[in-house]
């Protein structure tokens, strides 16, 4: 970035980080943006509340957690669940953008060329913490109840927001490469069900068969949900939260790199 | 210290998969001037545009902007620059205000200057009762108005208008024109686009007249024009019968031709009424009764046909990929 102006005054305002200033310019406009179409905040909320129903309600019967009531066990996945789905719309907002055009504005303007991705996914963060803060709710609503204390409730809340921006970039990936809203969404879909449902968000990986317990023991929606549990359920933690912090570090060192490459070779 | 150009490009080449989509650009625009790069959908315009404003990489060659090369001075080259029209666009949710706001912060305006000057293209641009209200509300009109402004909010030194008035109905073009003009008046570089010949000779210095990826003619509008007559005279016939007869009896007054139909007759002219009232003696004295006879201006399809031989067609030019469009779009469009 040549854009440093040395004889500028390191005044108030006037310092020229443009990478993060820009970020927040583009983060910004987002947020404007999806003030004006509520629906779509309306809609990532509807489809978990839809989940947490259906699990509490439909399934939940059928399904036999030892130690602890269904609902506890369950509101943890429903967290993560939320915002891996919520992610698409990272990946549907950057298609959008490129259909329009705006995009090659932006690439026409002297702006940091990670900015429009890091302000789409900052943008994604802000709206998880509304969305996560209505799950909580909800959640109390039907019955959930935090074993441990505020600090530990805090903790899972920030592990889940952290996941939320990590998968933001692997769909902020995603929304580059296929360039259309609708194609998107048919590409985000498989990864959520392979991720989501092929976890132990909604059931007790025991359950499963043993072949599939390899896989679901060992992959990022599983080791999130787990950490989040041991937050909000009791029982040791430490292990649990590195080994979701890790798996949230390096998507977060991976996807970035790959999507601001991406971004510039567009 | 010699002036540098606006706008020099040395033989530019751009391959994407299979399709070149330029084979060797070269062109020379002085500052203060209007360039205008003329040719149909897929010749190469966009590309030459996105190259030119650091968008896309050349394969080869070199493009420079007020001395600046693109490729490996691109970030100040982008401080130089302003582009507008198909391959740029505003956020609909935002409104007008919000979208200039926008483009002053992203372009590193002093902060108590980006207010002021969004409000004062607003003004310029005729916008200031739409201003507060979202741009998707905007006509088509208004919304290629605020997409001037956005390319404006940083006063580069070099404008790019991709296709400014393409879409738009004849009123909304008018008016834009206008706003173009008074840009231009003001002593703005600018590099224009479009498919409309009449588009270029109102707003051009010099035209390049481009065709899958090259540049096939140069020159001003009048220089262009000279080569197949300012304006053609048209005649339709009755019958077909008669086209040989009135091809010959026409030919004294310029490059004559006969229509795809049978029936109809092109005579290529330089001086249009004069020429007008010799055709319709010439084909009274011959006892010939056509159906109309009517000058027009000559379009782009006119000088295609007369620098190449064959019509600017769509469909046969390569299709530069599109980034704004999928090929099911494409395909539709």
């Amino acid at each position: 970035m040549t854009t440093i102006t040395l004889d500028a005054p390191v005044a108030a305002g006037n310092t020229r980080n443009t990478v993060v200033a820009d970020a927040i310019s583009i983060t910004w406009r987002n947020l404007r943006s999806m003030m004006r179409t509520p629906e779509v905040v309306v809609f990532s909320t509807i489809q978990p509340v839809i989940f947490v129903l259906m699990f509490r309600y439909v399934f939940g019967g059928a399904i036999k957690v030892p130690g602890v009531p269904y609902v506890d066990f369950l509101m943890p996945g429903v967290f993560v669940q939320t915002v891996v789905f919520g992610a698409t719309n990272t990946a549907v907002g950057l298609a959008q953008d490129m259909q329009t055009g705006i995009i090659e504005r932006f690439r026409s303007l002297p702006m940091a060329r990670s900015a429009v991705l890091a302000g789409r996914t900052l943008a994604d963060l802000v709206r998880n913490v509304f969305v996560v803060a209505i799950m909580f709710l909800i959640g109390f609503a039907v019955g959930f109840r935090v074993h441990t204390n505020v600090l530990c409730l805090f903790a899972a809340v920030g592990l889940v927001l952290l996941f939320a921006l990590a998968f933001s970039w692997v769909f902020a990936l995603i929304g580059l490469g296929v360039r259309n809203a609708e194609a998107a969404q048919a590409a985000s879909f498989p990864l959520l069900a392979v991720l989501v449902f092929a976890s132990s968000a909604f059931v007790p990986l025991g359950s499963m068969p043993g072949w599939l317990q390899v896989y679901s023991r060992h992959q990022p929606v599983s080791n999130t949900v787990e950490a989040v549990r041991a937050l909000v359920l009791g029982g040791p933690t430490m292990r649990p939260v590195l080994i979701a912090l890790a798996w949230m570090i390096g998507i977060l060192a991976i996807f970035t790199t790959l999507a601001v490459d991406r971004y510039r070779r567009l | 210290m010699e002036q540098q150009p606006a706008i020099l490009v040395e033989d530019v080449h751009k391959r994407f998969g299979p399709v070149e989509a330029l084979r060797g650009i070269d062109l020379v625009v002085p500052t203060g001037t209007v360039f205008g790069l003329l040719g149909p959908n897929g010749a190469g315009k966009t590309t030459a545009v996105r190259i030119l404003t650091t968008i896309l990489r050349p394969d080869r060659g070199r493009a420079t902007i007020l001395g600046l090369d693109v490729a490996r001075d691109a970030e100040r080259v982008r401080q130089t620059i302003g582009l507008a029209g198909q391959s740029a666009a505003v956020d609909e949710n935002l409104t007008g205000r919000e979208n200039l706001r926008l483009i002053g912060r992203l372009t590193h305006q002093p902060k108590e200057q980006i207010l002021p000057r969004a409000a004062e293209l607003l003004e310029r641009f005729d916008l200031v009762d739409a201003a507060d209200r979202p741009v998707k509300t905007y006509s088509g009109g208004m919304r290629r108005r605020l997409d001037l402004a956005a390319a404006l909010v940083h006063r580069p030194a070099v404008l790019f208008l991709d296709e400014p008035t393409t879409g738009l109905d004849p009123r909304s073009r008018t008016d834009l024109w206008g706003v173009i003009e008074g840009l231009v008046a003001e002593g703005a570089s600018v590099l224009l686009t479009t498919q409309y010949l009449e588009e270029a000779d109102r707003l051009a210095d010099r035209i390049a007249v481009v065709d899958h990826g090259l540049v096939i003619a140069e020159g001003t509008a009048a220089e262009l024009k000279a080569r197949l007559g300012d304006t053609i005279v048209h005649v339709d016939l009755v019958a077909p019968g008669e086209a040989e007869q009135v091809k010959s009896l026409l030919a004294e007054l310029g490059p004559v031709e006969i229509g795809e139909d049978g029936k109809s007759i092109e005579v290529n002219v330089a001086d249009s009424g004069r020429s007008l009232l010799r055709a319709v003696r010439i084909l009274d004295q011959a006892g010939i009764e056509p159906e109309s006879v009517a000058v027009r201006e000559p379009s782009l399809d006119d000088v295609f046909l007369s620098i190449t031989g064959h019509k600017a067609e769509d469909d046969e030019a390569p299709t530069e990929p599109s980034k704004n469009m999928t090929k099911s779009d494409k395909e539709a469009s």
